[in-house]
């Protein structure tokens, strides 16, 4: 099982207490009436699907019930850090220096 | 299968060497939800809202549990329920913030005895020693999300959902019996 940190509890706790909840960093169009049916394909579907680092949103949901983002390595399934809604996402740089 | 919350009656429900589980009494419980300043809504509760996650306050024979950054359960006798409610409601207009009465929702597992936290491990993941003696947390137990009070070392209040009562039961049930078996 793994085990996830939550930057809103500060604990690290087990896997079965968070929800995933798709990539993060995804801005919803701000003018809605004036975007385009393929700005709106992109924000709606368009996912990096990449391999290695991914930014992602979890949610604590049994838990302080709290949506935080997240950095986890999809091939490794190795969450490199975890950060509050609203955060910069961190530099990927920094995160994998100590895996090389 | 739900059932209406006046028919767990409060005592023990099963008991070995090794534990005891039973139903607490009934009592008032809220869910409150604010943000901000919180002294007025402190000041109308007559306690102070613990700030960390999994951090209780209590005063008389209210209690609160501080269960996400603008989550607390409030548990007060059912005597006191209008009173906090009247309380709440005067300082809504200024300070907004929801208050839910979420009495009928939930009943509480009283745990206690020599093995009463290695009993819990049974449906929870998660490592019990996290839980200091005097706080609190919300949690997954076998697939029911949960509060757990820790009272004392082995000693716990459990709160779930009625629906979910019957349930759990059975699995601390069959819990008892078997950490009661191995003393033998």
């Amino acid at each position: 099982m793994l085990l996830i940190h939550c930057p809103y509890c500060n604990e690290t706790l087990p896997e079965v207490e968070f929800a995933y909840a798709s990539e993060a960093h995804i801005a919803r169009p701000t003018r809605p009436s004036e975007t385009t049916d393929e700005d709106w394909a992109e924000f709606l579907f368009m996912r990096s699907n990449v391999k290695g680092p991914l930014y992602e949103r979890w949610r604590h949901v049994h838990g302080c019930g709290r949506f935080f983002n997240a950095v986890r390595d999809t091939v490794t399934d190795k969450f490199l850090t975890t950060y509050k809604a609203g955060e910069p996402r961190p530099d990927l740089s920094s995160l994998t220096e100590g895996l090389k | 299968m739900t059932a209406p919350i006046s028919s767990f009656m409060p005592g023990v429900l099963t008991a070995s060497a090794a534990a005891r589980v039973g139903f607490a009494h009934r009592c008032a419980r809220f869910s409150l939800r604010a943000r901000g300043d919180l002294a007025p809504l402190e000041a109308a509760l007559g306690l102070s809202l613990p700030d960390r996650i999994g951090q209780r306050t209590s005063a008389g024979e209210r209690e609160v549990l501080c269960l996400g950054p603008d989550e607390w359960v409030l548990h007060a006798p059912e005597s006191d329920a209008t009173a906090i409610t009247a309380a709440c409601a005067g300082v809504y207009a200024d300070h907004p913030h929801s208050l839910v009465d979420i009495s009928g929702r939930e009943v509480s597992f009283v745990i206690d005895g020599p093995r009463g936290a290695e009993l819990l491990t049974l449906g929870c993941a998660r490592d019990l020693d996290t839980i200091a003696v005097g706080e609190g947390r919300r949690t997954l137990f076998d697939g029911a999300t949960v509060i757990l009070w820790r009272d004392a070392d082995n000693n716990f209040r459990l709160d779930c959902w009625t629906s979910f009562a019957t349930h759990l039961f059975h699995l601390l049930d069959t819990g008892v019996r078997e950490l009661g078996a191995e003393n033998h």
